[in-house]
């Protein structure tokens, strides 16, 4: 779970009506994003946009910037609420074409590669790249990988994939420079029906192995 | 009940439907998109008889040509262009009616990259996300048009506007840029910053509706790294790894981890929407207000 801010939150201003406030890890923003959408909720906070991202959270379209910039430089963060809603589970084969490499990355075997991340609980951290597309924490930092030195040209939708901390979906073929450990029938993104993304900051998610035809 | 609808005849090098965009989903990636030149898509809706919201065509360099099923009051605007209907000489910046079946035609561009056609009761593709505008990003809305593209035509709300022609905005020699300094200024030397606010950038034609892309002095970088992926906003600086600053438009993406050096002040973007790649720019620093 992630604890209260220790360290003062640092506050940008943004052009004439964006404040980023910055933090000191992930599971700060992730506390802060939670904060700021409760004020929102309460109606203490009117702004246009809050966009979360790895140690920031965007406040764009602000009242009055120059105001909240001193209110929340002089906030205590609270620790983020245990989600109250059940964790996605998302369908998965772990049949990704960088499922070996991830393996050495990780130092065990692909059987391993999925065991570990089957039992991970994730967190929407933030979105991004594309409409619908999730970065999700949760992996220990030993699991860390690196992008491909080469990224695909197309990678296909459903793809399960891992870069640095995160692990994503990506919503569409597109291309991309993941590594690609599995695939979901899950549909991450469509615009017709209500939410269109199925994952959003702070959405709980957890990686169900299907059985092999 | 009539056919209330637009056949695209010649499509124009790229033609999309934009308007006000769908701000409000930044945090699942949605970029805000809209017309890249909000105040001309204003005004030919206004002239038009359109609501804010209505939407209309926007065009790139060399116009495009439409044939509306019935009869239906258009007006061109944003960077001035020949207009005719039916062969025949139109205002530009005016109300003008189309009889059914007849052809509009707007021509390339004299001055400026993009011109705005409104038709009355608006473009009526159905909404994504609240908004009917092409994302060129992520793929949202309508595809660009094409030849032959049958676009539906909402009914409209009200008379056109009873005004004379509108002035035609003069081609600016040179692109002046407001911007405040930050977010991350302090990534940048301060040989670079100063290279920023006083040296002379050319529009490049690499320039698209994600963003406004620059030639000239690189900007050298004090911190190296990555920065971890953080929210944009319209109208940030972007400076990519080659050194060339980037202004985000109205199609970028929701997040980037390039640090962004200033932040265009937002009435100023409508002048960089309209710029012609080749034209000077320059960035002067002002403070925040």
């Amino acid at each position: 779970m992630p604890t209260a801010a220790i360290t003062p939150l640092t506050v940008h201003p943004v052009g004439d009506d964006a404040l980023l406030v910055e933090v000191g890890s992930g599971a700060e923003a992730q506390a802060l994003h939670a904060e700021l959408l409760r004020r929102r909720a309460e109606g203490s906070l009117t702004v246009r946009e809050i966009v979360p991202a790895a140690r920031t959270v965007l406040l764009d379209g602000l009242d009055d910037p120059a105001r909240r910039a001193t209110e929340l430089a002089a906030a205590v963060l609270p620790p983020a609420p245990p989600g109250t809603r059940a964790a996605i589970e998302l369908p998965v084969r772990y049949d990704g074409p960088d499922l070996a490499e991830v393996a050495v990355h990780w130092r065990v075997t692909e059987r391993e590669v999925a065991r570990i991340h089957a039992e991970t609980e994730f967190t929407v951290a933030f979105c991004g790249f594309a409409p619908g597309f999730g970065y999700l924490t949760g992996l220990p930092a030993r699991y860390d990988v690196p992008r491909r030195a080469t990224p695909r040209t197309v990678v296909p939708a459903g793809a399960v994939a891992l870069a640095g901390p995160y692990t994503g979906v990506y919503p569409r073929s597109s291309p991309g420079g993941w590594q690609l450990i599995g695939t979901t029938e899950a549909v991450l993104w469509d615009h017709t029906r209500v939410p269109a993304a199925l994952l959003a900051p702070g959405t709980r998610v957890r990686f169900v192995p299907v059985a092999e035809a | 009940m009539t056919d209330r609808a637009l056949v695209v005849v010649r499509a124009g090098a790229l033609t999309t439907v934009q308007d006000r965009g769908r701000p409000g989903y930044a945090h699942l990636g949605v970029p805000r998109s809209g017309a890249l030149d909000a105040p001309a898509a204003a005004l030919v809706n206004r002239l038009a008889g359109n609501g804010p919201d209505a939407a209309v065509l926007e065009t790139t360099l060399d116009g495009c040509a439409v044939r509306p099923r019935s009869a239906v009051v258009v007006a061109v605007g944003g960077a001035p262009c020949p207009v005719a209907v039916g062969g025949r000489p139109a205002p530009w910046g005016a109300p003008v009616a189309v009889p059914a079946g007849e052809l509009l035609e707007v021509g390339s561009a004299r001055s400026g990259v993009r011109s705005y056609v409104a038709v009355s009761g608006g473009i009526a593709v159905e909404p994504v996300l609240g908004s009917r505008a092409t994302d060129l990003l992520s793929g949202l809305g309508p595809a660009p048009l094409a030849a032959g593209t049958v676009l539906p035509l909402g009914t409209p709300v009200g008379p056109h506007a009873r005004v004379d022609v509108v002035p035609q905005p003069s081609p600016p020699a040179e692109l002046v840029l407001r911007v405040t300094l930050g977010p991350r200024a302090d990534w940048f030397t301060p040989a670079a910053v100063r290279a920023f606010t006083s040296r002379a950038y050319r529009v490049s034609s690499a320039s698209n509706r994600i963003g406004l892309r620059t030639e000239g002095p690189a900007l050298e970088r004090a911190l190296p790294g990555e920065l971890a992926s953080e929210g944009m906003v319209l109208g940030a600086v972007q400076v990519p790894p080659d050194g060339r600053p980037v202004v985000f438009l109205a199609d970028h993406p929701t997040t980037g981890g390039y640090p962004v050096i200033a932040v265009v002040r937002a009435a100023d973007l409508p002048a960089a929407a309209q710029a012609v790649p080749g034209i000077p720019v320059r960035f002067v620093a002002v403070r925040r207000r």
